[in-house]
């Protein structure tokens, strides 16, 4: 019996993470599992808090991921990954992409942005692994990457061989985008921390 | 893990995706619906089939009658809509109770418990018991596709409509889905005439409604042999009843107890529930919403807890159920401040002209429902009711009428061109024929945005992606007796100030027609117009700009040094335009005073 994993992916609206999830979704599926995935997104189009619950086993029930227990969160924005702490514990991993989108209120000189926030995971004993994928993308020309990038972080932790995932990129990406989103998913899957 | 093998026969599908092959395999015929979270992808997936006649009716009522229609003509049809649209197909949905069907006639609704994108919280297994009509209620996407089939094998057999229901966690989840061949439908299209029993007049009905209890009486002897009526015999301590996804929730918090899982929630099936009842020591109900099951359950004399531990709103949860049921609390971090990110209008929406403009009207403005509605939200603050689709107008004309020419020039009602071709156009006749005053803004931005960008009769286009007749809003208010009746570009920001200032001064009805096409179109989004951006050295930092609320405008701070190099001591900040963000649509540029806003490139600057 594989016990029900929790794979909880934040960000912003716009970021690809709908695609991420797919497509680790996808990857676990072909591994033989039980897949439930349920996306939340609020009413704004654009720039609002996105988040998309993956739950994996043999047989999974609940479509959402229960307070206090991820197994690896994927923040694809800084700030986002303090947003969801309720939902981790000390043994959660959290990736993080360090770029930052300034929130409104943020953005308009009314709040601030919070600072030191990888800290503030790790004095809670979790293990955070901060990837620069904006960055990183750049440097490969295409800053879409961003989302590739950071499952292929995540597929070093998935028990899904690596072959299993250029395969669901091939079928699920744009002909176009394939080659570079698959350049994204390695440097992401081989990062060292 | 061994379920997967052949993953040609498996799919990875949403509720609603599942919904909408479960209908393709039970040879639907006609689709009708009106577009409404959490109900919107089940039509708009089935328009990509091919055999399937869909389209995006002007409401839910419409939408339903079109559906008998067909199934009157014989074939199977379908309606699909959210759960307020229910209310507005209720007419409808009471009398085709007493009708039934000729091809068999399914009816989703889609209820959203914690209204995650609703302005309230509606339990529609009510509507099951209220119209007599059978209800279905999936738990899962695999659910969701095999119910379809079922519901219209019951539609067929029991000559009625059959309604299934789903919340935004059955419908936007995606599990995985084991598609089955299609049915092959003897089909029996075409006109019979039956006035019996497609006539509602008295003398038919009446023997109708005999019918119709005579068929509830057959449905409760089907529901107690109803295979997806099932017992999952656990420990015999403690049992529950459940349906849809609180069923998920129990077996997540509660894997070795006995589940009674009720796939039909109406009616239901009272020998099973007292045999299980009398086979565990006690007994649960967990249901979200209403007391819907519990309340049944207890009629019968049985004896079980529900909502006395269990709340009867919002969604419920794994973690909650463990709690109220063995008190069970698991000591999780407690989440920490930090910014939220409300949802915006987006940058270039046509929708924050007006609302910026009514803002500095100080106006009364009775609302309405699309994404105009953020309008309501700082800065704009510009919406003061917000009730159900087409509300405003006739909300408007009531605070006239009560208030007499005290409220001229103070009121003014928005609606979107989806939500007036909905449920706008009976209120403005009302304003019209009753010799109101009232200034209608209609807010004409090319698309139903809100759900997702459908098509709708104001567009020209359809659900099936032909091109048709687009409806004329201004020939139809002025048919209707509008006889001041005005299109404006709402990006133009001192022509729209004028002219509603003026039209509000009218002791006339006017409709003003805000035309620009909604800035997430893809032909909006192609035609590349240039950005703006602010001279930093101009900007006198007034913030003036940032009124409009645009998030592709944000502040920098500047200290007091860098304000006396700037020679304006009392200086705070100055604003910056992202030129990433910035769809170039120039209302920021008209409301700087300082000029300090330009077309890119324009800086001086390269
Ligand atoms: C009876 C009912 N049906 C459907 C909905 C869902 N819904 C809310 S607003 C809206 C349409 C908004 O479109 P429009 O009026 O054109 O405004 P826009 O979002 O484009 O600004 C819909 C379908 C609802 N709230 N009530």
């Amino acid at each position: 019996m594989a016990e029900t994993k929790n794979i909880l992916f934040c960000g912003v609206g716009g970021q690809g993470i709908l695609l991420a999830s797919e497509v680790t979704s996808e990857a676990l599926i072909r591994a033989g599992f039980d897949v439930k995935k349920s996306e939340v997104h609020g009413m704004a189009q654009r720039g609002g808090a996105v988040e998309a619950h993956l739950r994996y086993g043999d047989r999974v029930y609940s479509p959402l991921i229960e307070p206090g227990s991820v197994d690896v969160e994927v923040a694809f924005e800084l700030l986002e990954s303090l947003r969801y702490l309720p939902y981790l514990n000390t043994s959660s991993r959290v990736i993080v992409n360090t770029q930052r989108i300034l929130p409104p209120a943020v953005a308009t000189g009314l709040e601030s942005y919070p600072d030191n926030i990888v800290d503030e995971l790790k004095k809670r004993g979790i293990e955070v692994l901060p990837v620069n994928a904006f960055d990183m993308a750049k440097r490969l020309g295409e800053v879409r990457a961003v989302n590739m990038i950071l499952v292929g972080v995540l597929s070093g932790y998935l028990p899904v061989e690596e072959d299993v995932f250029i395969e669901v990129i091939k079928e699920r990406v744009k002909k176009a985008f394939v080659d570079i989103n698959i350049k994204a998913f390695r440097e992401g899957r081989n990062l060292k921390f | 893990m061994q379920k997967n093998k052949d993953l040609r026969k498996i799919a990875f599908l949403s509720g609603n995706e599942a919904f909408a092959l479960g209908a393709s395999e039970s040879a639907v015929r006609v689709a009708s619906a009106y577009p409404g979270t959490p109900s919107t992808e089940i039509l708009e997936t089935l328009s990509t089939y091919k055999d399937i006649y869909t389209e995006w009716a002007p409401n839910e009522k419409v939408a339903l009658e079109v559906a008998l229609g067909a199934s009157i003509a014989g074939v199977r049809a379908m309606a699909s809509m959210k759960h307020v649209g229910l209310n507005v197909a209720a007419d409808p949905l009471f009398t085709a109770s007493y009708t039934g069907v000729r091809g068999g006639l399914v009816v989703i609704v889609a209820d959203d418990p914690q209204m995650h994108s609703s302005q309230n919280e509606q339990d529609s297994r009510n509507y099951a018991m209220a119209s007599k009509i059978p209800m279905l209620e999936p738990s899962e996407p695999e659910e969701c596709r095999a119910f379809i089939r079922e519901a219209f094998r019951i539609s067929e057999e029991f000559d009625t409509p059959v309604l299934v229901r789903t919340t935004t966690r059955v419908s936007h989840v995606k599990g995985i889905v084991y598609p089955e061949r299609k049915k092959k439908r003897s089909v029996d299209a075409g006109l019979v005439k039956m006035p019996e029993k497609f006539v509602m007049l008295p003398a038919h009905a009446r023997k109708r409604r005999i019918f119709i209890e005579e068929r509830l009486r057959k449905l409760k002897e089907f529901a107690e042999t109803f295979s997806s009526n099932r017992i999952e015999w656990g420990d015999n301590e403690t049992g529950f009843i459940t349906s849809g996804v609180s069923y998920l929730y129990v077996k997540e918090a509660f894997p070795g107890a006995s589940v009674l899982k009720l796939a039909l929630v109406y009616p239901l099936p009272e020998r099973m529930i007292k045999e299980f009842a009398r086979k565990v020591k006690r007994l649960y109900i967990v249901e979200e919403l209403d007391p819907f099951i519990e309340l049944h359950v207890k009629a019968m004399g049985v004896k079980c807890i529900g909502k006395e531990i269990i709340p009867s709103y919002y969604e419920l949860n794994t973690a909650q159920l463990k709690e109220a049921v063995i008190g069970e609390k698991k000591e999780i971090f407690p989440s920490v401040n930090i910014p939220l990110r409300p949802p915006v209008m987006c940058p270039g929406c046509p929708h924050r002209g007006i609302f910026y403009n009514l803002s500095r009207l100080k106006v009364f403005v009775t609302g309405d429902i699309g994404c105009y509605t953020l309008g309501a939200l700082k800065p704009l603050s510009a919406m003061d009711t917000c009730i159900c689709m087409g509300a405003g107008i006739g909300n408007a004309l009531g605070i006239e009428k009560a208030l007499g020419e005290d409220a001229l020039g103070k009121v003014v009602a928005v609606i979107g061109d989806s939500t007036f071709v909905h449920s706008g156009i009976t209120p403005l006749i009302d304003i019209v024929y009753n010799r109101g005053f009232t200034t209608v803004i209609i807010l004409d931005n090319r698309t139903t945005a809100m759900t997702g960008h459908q098509p709708n009769p104001a567009t020209g286009r359809t659900a099936m992606g032909t091109e048709t007749v687009e409806l004329d809003i201004a020939a139809l208010c002025r048919a209707i007796g509008v006889k001041n009746v005005v299109t404006i570009n709402p990006h133009d920001i001192d022509n729209t100030y004028r002219v509603i200032r003026e039209e509000i001064k009218r002791p006339e009805p006017s409709v003003i027609i805000s035309r620009a096409p909604c800035a997430l179109l893809p032909e909006v989004r192609k035609a590349k117009r240039p950005g703006y951006t602010v001279i930093e050295e101009t900007c006198t930092g007034c913030r003036i700009c940032l009124k409009l609320g645009c998030p592709a405008i944000d502040w920098v701070k500047i200290d007091r040094d860098e304000a006396k190099r700037r020679g304006r001591e009392k200086q705070k900040g100055y604003a910056r335009i992202s030129a990433v963000l910035c769809n170039g649509c120039g209302e920021c540029e008209m409301v700087c005073k300082f000029d300090a806003i330009v077309e890119e490139g324009q800086d001086g600057r390269d």
